[in-house]
């Protein structure tokens, strides 16, 4: 029930994120600091969401050789900014997981 | 309103390249989201009321983290922001639609239907109904082929292994999308302050860390972009 609830409110502000700016009439201008502020939404957003994933354990900083979701993060990220593929990105990652997991 | 054909499949040729990067993608999605414990039919009707992959993958991972419903809302207002700059964008091509078509062109939004029309747009000058004809012709096939891999992860996934470790595709998916963001110095910074804010707050309560990061990462990049323009 919860669930349903939570994929209903994530479609309301989805859509209305959306339908925004072109329900407006034409006539209507956006703001420029808005403008200027939706630019940096993606990076900031996306980052604060897998960063925790790589850093933390049992939100706790986990700097350490043995953190494998670390390193595999890193060589994702490495992969990512050398092809700039989501698939490569994922399967190096993937793989590099599994790899440190069977190292440690 | 009449669509042109030949506009339509402009636009579907433009998608159909776009298309093999989709697939893998809605797969990956549909797979994160049952590995993270949301149920098939609940997953799979996320993906057609929402349609926007990104925030379903941070949904799945806040759930199996316990973040409460409100700030999972919150979490898909923030990574949907996007969308609101691609309305703004899209209305100067497409405002003298009727509204019920721009009410389809708003749902049918996703980052590579908007990459390829506005490509269209800014090149060649087009009547309202090519470009509706374009946009169409693009986001269809693409909402398509979005849902029936994210169908096929789904059905796949509720399959996979733990051992497999898939859930760990979500945060993998998220640097995918963010690295090529990270052109300019704003932009970079931006993403710093955010990954430092989220780690420094993580013993906040309610995964309040998130947005404070958020809303840390906005304003570190508009101050450089200040700093950049003087």
């Amino acid at each position: 029930m919860n669930l349903w609830l939570t994929i209903a409110g994530m479609a309301a502000v989805t859509y209305a994120l959306r339908a925004s700016f072109l329900v407006l009439p034409p006539s209507v201008e956006t703001p420029p600091l808005l403008r200027r502020a939706l630019r940096y939404v993606p990076a900031a957003v996306l980052t604060a969401i897998w960063a925790p994933e790589l850093l933390l354990q049992d939100r706790v900083l986990f700097l350490a050789l043995q953190n494998e979701r670390l390193l595999a993060g890193a060589v994702a990220i490495a992969a990512a900014w050398r092809w700039r593929l989501a698939s490569v990105t994922i399967a190096a990652g993937l793989l590099a997981l599994h790899f440190f997991d069977w190292l440690t | 309103m009449v669509l042109e054909r030949t506009a339509l499949s402009a636009g579907l040729r433009a998608a159909l390249p776009v298309l093999l990067g989709i697939v893998p993608f809605g797969m990956i999605t549909g797979v994160a989201m049952v590995a993270s414990g949301i149920p098939p039919l609940e997953a799979m009707a996320m993906s057609v009321i929402v349609f926007a992959g990104a925030s379903m993958m941070a949904c799945a991972q806040l759930l199996s983290q316990g973040t409460p419903l409100l700030l999972i809302v919150l979490a898909t207002l923030f990574i949907n922001l996007r969308f609101m700059m691609y309305s703004a964008s899209l209305r100067l091509h497409l405002a003298h639609l009727p509204l019920r078509w721009r009410l389809l062109v708003a749902y049918l939004q996703a980052d590579n239907v908007y990459g390829l029309t506005l490509a269209r747009f800014s090149e060649k000058s087009l009547s309202l109904e090519e470009r509706l004809g374009y946009f169409l012709g693009a986001g269809v096939p693409i909402w398509l082929a979005w849902q029936a891999a994210v169908l096929a992860g789904v059905v796949i996934g509720a399959g996979v292994p733990a051992s497999w470790r898939l859930e760990f595709a979500g945060p993998l998916a998220f640097i995918a999308m963010t690295v090529p963001l990270l052109r300019d110095r704003a932009t970079l910074a931006a993403a710093l302050a955010a990954g430092l804010v989220v780690v420094a707050t993580a013993a906040l309560p309610l995964r309040l860390n998130v947005m404070l990061a958020a809303v840390a990462g906005i304003g570190v990049g508009l101050f450089f972009d200040r700093y950049k323009t003087r």
